[in-house]
This record gives structure tokens, C-alpha cells and sequence, in this order.
């Protein structure tokens, strides 16, 4: 293939995808035509590109192609719905040769958006199951495939097309709606979205299994989701908040693992690695129009991650602000992971005593009582404290909860600084 | 799109005086609004599961026995029948009964739609 078309199908793939899906969706009321004859339209566009030339306006000729094939299924189907037949019938047939591609506005004026929108909610329905959320989103908004969602969530591949062939039946089944939440239930269900591409977005940044520690592809799944919400939402001070956040957070991939793909904290990473032009669009967008009462966990969340990002040195990291939003965001969420963060920041502060008493609360908190960080924190505390026996102990029991490969290399690391050896291997210990 | 709405209760659960006094007038409200809105088609409430008698006929013979079918927790204390828009409507509606407040409602729709 030529360059120019494959590059151009690409282009078109990361543009067009979610909008002619969902588009599909609506007009057929049938999640897996849509996607089957939106991706029949791209194979085409494959084989005809490179001959043909890339078309002037690859998304309405992809379009086109995508309804003939639904057009195509729909009668060697021989109608036998009668609410696809009226689906075939205004969709309406129209080739790709009749049409005139080049003009301005070649589809029929629908608004295209808006069937992205309604896409995102309908996949984001909190009467669908978190996990078939988060699959679907990828799948018609991004157009993954089933195979590269399995790897990306390390799932046999049977179980993620179980996943999405279920989260389908139930849109159907229990009758969840494809549009745009009513006003009142709006704040709520934007929430719910929110949190999926954020849960989207941590599963690619912390790698919660595997020995890869980045998955660098989800993360920037999550990145163009989040754009286009913020594209569909643009007064939602929360999407930004969120796609700030993200930028951020992503910003610093390149500097979060040595050589040897072994994490890093803040302070050890080398900020020249940080990317400069993903920090700058995200300091532009809390900049933004947003007015400085806006207090949503993410907007306090991203401009705790604008503290680090603007820093030159972590020498210079202003703790004290950090620790002061940290007490703004629990205001908002009482989540145990944000007192445990807000007690990182008391100790970054200087504060070390009290840092330590507010880990202490934290221990008996049955969310936290497997979390490998906790201790770690409780750790890190005691070594700058200089009590390293106790630093020692609380490293090991860090090990013992870890779960990635990185992970208990950082912590062997700093339990070697305070002069303590590694538990032994599970196994070993029981003859 | 039309709904059967279970709601269900555990009968171990005790009510706190104020919700015995409000869930009467409360479910009346609720039944007025819905009628009103033409999106309840109609319900009741159900006798204690204790009273139910299970049928079942096995190699011709009819077995009849007392009680309820299935020994769970919560119990199917009433139901009623939802025409709704889609799911969206349903769940408002469902959100909006007295008894979520203490037991569980169960939407499901009719496979005949």
C-alpha cells in the first residue's frame, strides 16, 4: 500500500470510526451491523485507496460504504425484522458513485456529534456492568478490536467477546436508551462517564496486572475519549478538569521508568523528559473559562498534578499548596485513597509526625489494608523519620502486597537503603 | 417499553416508626403520580409469601405444595406493570416508589415488549 493511503486510512480510522458507528447505531438500531458493516467500509477502503486515490472527504465516502453494506445485509437478511426493514428504508440507498462526496456537506445534515455523544452515554449506562462499560466505550467509540481489548485487559479473548456480546444484549434487552440523558439526570450520568475514562485511562497508566508497567495505548485511548467529550461538552467543567488531568498525568510517561523498567517517584524522575507541549495544553485548559470556585475532584485533582508538572526540581514542589488541595479534594470524596495521598502531602510538607499518625488511621480501613502503597507510605515515613528497623518492616509487608514485577523492585530497592534483606520467597519458606 | 416492576422486601428488615407512619400515604402518592403520568398500567400488592402455593406437575402428577417456590431473603411483597419510554423512564419511575428506600425493586422487561 502507498503510504498516502495507508497513513490516509489511519487518519480516517482515528476520525471516523466512532462517528460512523454511532451514526449506524442510531439510524439501525443494531450495534453489530454497524460495527461489522463500518469495518467491511474500512477493508474496502484498504483495497481501493492505494488504486484509486484517497476520496476528498475520506469520512463521507467510508460513510457511504459503511450503509451500502448495511443496505446489502439487510436484504440478503430478507428483512425478516420488520424494524430493520423501516430502518433500510430511510436509511435509503445511495451509492457511493452517485454521491457527491466533495460537497461541503455530504451526509444528511443529522447531527453527527450528537450520535457520539449519545454513544458514550448509552455505553457508559450505569445499567450496564462496569467492565462491559469500559469494553464497549473502546470498542464502538475506538474502534479496538475484541482481540486487542483482550490484551489490553490481559483476558482470554472468548472472555471479552462474551463481555461485549453481553453488554449489547442487555442495551437491547433491558431497553437502555441511545441518547443524551435528560437535563436532570445529566449531572449524574456525566459523572458516571467520567469515571469510566478514568478507570480507562489508570488501567493503561498503573498496569494493575502484567509485567508491563505503562500501557501506553490505553492511555491514550482514554486521552482522545476525553477530548472528545470535552469537544461535545465544552462547558462541562469536569471533562476538562479530567482531560487536564490525564495530559498531565501522561506527561511524564517517558520519565516514570529507569532503563531497566523499574518505577520511579516523582523525585527521581528526570523532569527534561517530561513532556513540555502536553503540560503547557493542560495548563491552558485549567486556565481556561473555568471559574477558580469550580471544586470537582478532578479539577482539584489536575491542578494537584499542575503543582508537580510546573516544578523545575521536586525540590521546589510548593507541599504546602498540594496538602491544601488535597484538603480541598476531600471535601468532595472521602475516598480512603485520598486520605492516604492527603497524609503523603502532610509528610512532603515537612510534617512528618503528623503524616504518620494519619497513615496510622488509615490502617485499619479495610479498603487499604491489602494496598501495597500504604505501607510503602508508612515506610517512606519511618526511613526520613530515621526509625529504619520499622521502615524495614512496613517495606517488606509493601512486598508481600505488590503486584507488579516494578513495584516490588522499588520496594526491594528502598528496603536495601534501610539496611533490610527481602522476605523470603513465598514457598521456599513452607517444607 | 413495558416493565414488570418486582418489589421486594425482607420481611426481617424493621421499619423505623416514621416510615410505618409515611409508606401508606407515600405508596398512594406514588400510584396517583404514575397513573396520572400513564405509566403505570396497573399493580397490587401480594398476600404474605407464606400463603403462596407452588404447583408443579412432574411425570403427569400434579405436586402441589405450600409456601413459596425459592427460600430467599427478600420476598416479592407487590408488583407493578411499567409502560415507560426505555429504561431511563423506568428507573425514575422505579427510584421514585417508597420502597427503594428499604427493599429492592427489580425491573424487567417484557420480552413482548
Amino acid at each position: 500500500m502507498s503510504v498516502d493511503a495507508a497513513t490516509a486510512i489511519e487518519q480516517a480510522f482515528a476520525d471516523e470510526w466512532g462517528r460512523i458507528v454511532a451514526g449506524m447505531i442510531r439510524r439501525l438500531g443494531d450495534w453489530d451491523l454497524a460495527e461489522d458493516c463500518t469495518q467491511q467500509a474500512f477493508a474496502e477502503a484498504a483495497r481501493r485507496w492505494p488504486r484509486e486515490g484517497v476520496p476528498s472527504r475520506p469520512g463521507a465516502w467510508l460513510t457511504i460504504v459503511a450503509r451500502n453494506r448495511a443496505l446489502d445485509r439487510l436484504r440478503h437478511d430478507r428483512m425478516r425484522d420488520a424494524r430493520l426493514r423501516e430502518a433500510a428504508f430511510q436509511l435509503g440507498e445511495q451509492s457511493f458513485e452517485e454521491a457527491d462526496v466533495t460537497a461541503p456537506e455530504a451526509d444528511d445534515g443529522d447531527d453527527i456529534e450528537d450520535d457520539r455523544l449519545r454513544l458514550i452515554f448509552t455505553c457508559c449506562h450505569p445499567a450496564l456492568p462496569l467492565e462491559g462499560r469500559v469494553a464497549l466505550t473502546l470498542r464502538t467509540l475506538c474502534g479496538l478490536t475484541t482481540v486487542e481489548l483482550a490484551n489490553a485487559f490481559v483476558v482470554p479473548e472468548a472472555t471479552m467477546a462474551k463481555r461485549l456480546v453481553r453488554a449489547k444484549h442487555r442495551i437491547a434487552g433491558a431497553g437502555i436508551p441511545f441518547r443524551v440523558p435528560a437535563a436532570h439526570l445529566l449531572p449524574e450520568r456525566t459523572a458516571g462517564v467520567l469515571s469510566v475514562l478514568y478507570l480507562l485511562f489508570n488501567e493503561g497508566y498503573a498496569a494493575s496486572t502484567g509485567s508491563e508497567l505503562i500501557r501506553v495505548d490505553l492511555c491514550v485511548e482514554a486521552i482522545r475519549l476525553a477530548r472528545l467529550l470535552v469537544a461535545l461538552m465544552p462547558d462541562e467543567p469536569e471533562a476538562n478538569g479530567l482531560l487536564a488531568l490525564m495530559l498531565f498525568q501522561h506527561s511524564r510517561r517517558s520519565a516514570r521508568a529507569d532503563a531497566a523498567g523499574d518505577l520511579l517517584t516523582l523525585e527521581e524522575q528526570d523532569r527534561s523528559r517530561w513532556h513540555g507541549d502536553e503540560i503547557d495544553e493542560a495548563n491552558a485548559i485549567l486556565d481556561g473559562s473555568l471559574s477558580p470556585d469550580e471544586v470537582g475532584p478532578y479539577r482539584v485533582q489536575a491542578l494537584i498534578a499542575a503543582c508537580h508538572a510546573n516544578s523545575p526540581d521536586a525540590l521546589s514542589t510548593d507541599w504546602h499548596r498540594i496538602e491544601a488541595l488535597y484538603g480541598r479534594l476531600l471535601e468532595v470524596t472521602a475516598s480512603p485513597f485520598v486520605k492516604l495521598s492527603h497524609a503523603v502531602a502532610v509528610g512532603m510538607a515537612g510534617r512528618l509526625d503528623t503524616a504518620l499518625v494519619l497513615v496510622g488511621e488509615l490502617s485499619d480501613v479495610g479498603e487499604l489494608r491489602d494496598y501495597h502503597l500504604l505501607q510503602a507510605t508508612r515506610g517512606d515515613l519511618l526511613r526520613r523519620l530515621g526509625r529504619d528497623g520499622e521502615a524495614a518492616e512496613a517495606y517488606r509487608a509493601a512486598l508481600g502486597m505488590a503486584r507488579t514485577g516494578a513495584e516490588r523492585r522499588y520496594l526491594t530497592r528502598r528496603l536495601a537503603e534501610v539496611g533490610g534483606s527481602p522476605p523470603e520467597q513465598t514457598g521456599a519458606s513452607v517444607i | 417499553m413495558k416493565y414488570m416492576m418486582l418489589v421486594c422486601v425482607d420481611p426481617s428488615v424493621e421499619l423505623s416508626e416514621s416510615e410505618r407512619a409515611t409508606i401508606g400515604p407515600d405508596t398512594e402518592a406514588w400510584v396517583q403520580e404514575m397513573d396520572g403520568r400513564g405509566v403505570r398500567v396497573q399493580g397490587n400488592q401480594l398476600g404474605r409469601s407464606a400463603d403462596a402455593t407452588t404447583i408443579r406437575v412432574r411425570a403427569g402428577e400434579v405436586l402441589v405444595a405450600d409456601g413459596p417456590f425459592a427460600e430467599t431473603k427478600e420476598q416479592i411483597a407487590g408488583f407493578d406493570i411499567l409502560d415507560c419510554a426505555d429504561l431511563d423512564e423506568a428507573m425514575e419511575v422505579a427510584g421514585k416508589h417508597p420502597v427503594a428506600r428499604f427493599g429492592t425493586l427489580e425491573l424487567r422487561p417484557f420480552v413482548g415488549g
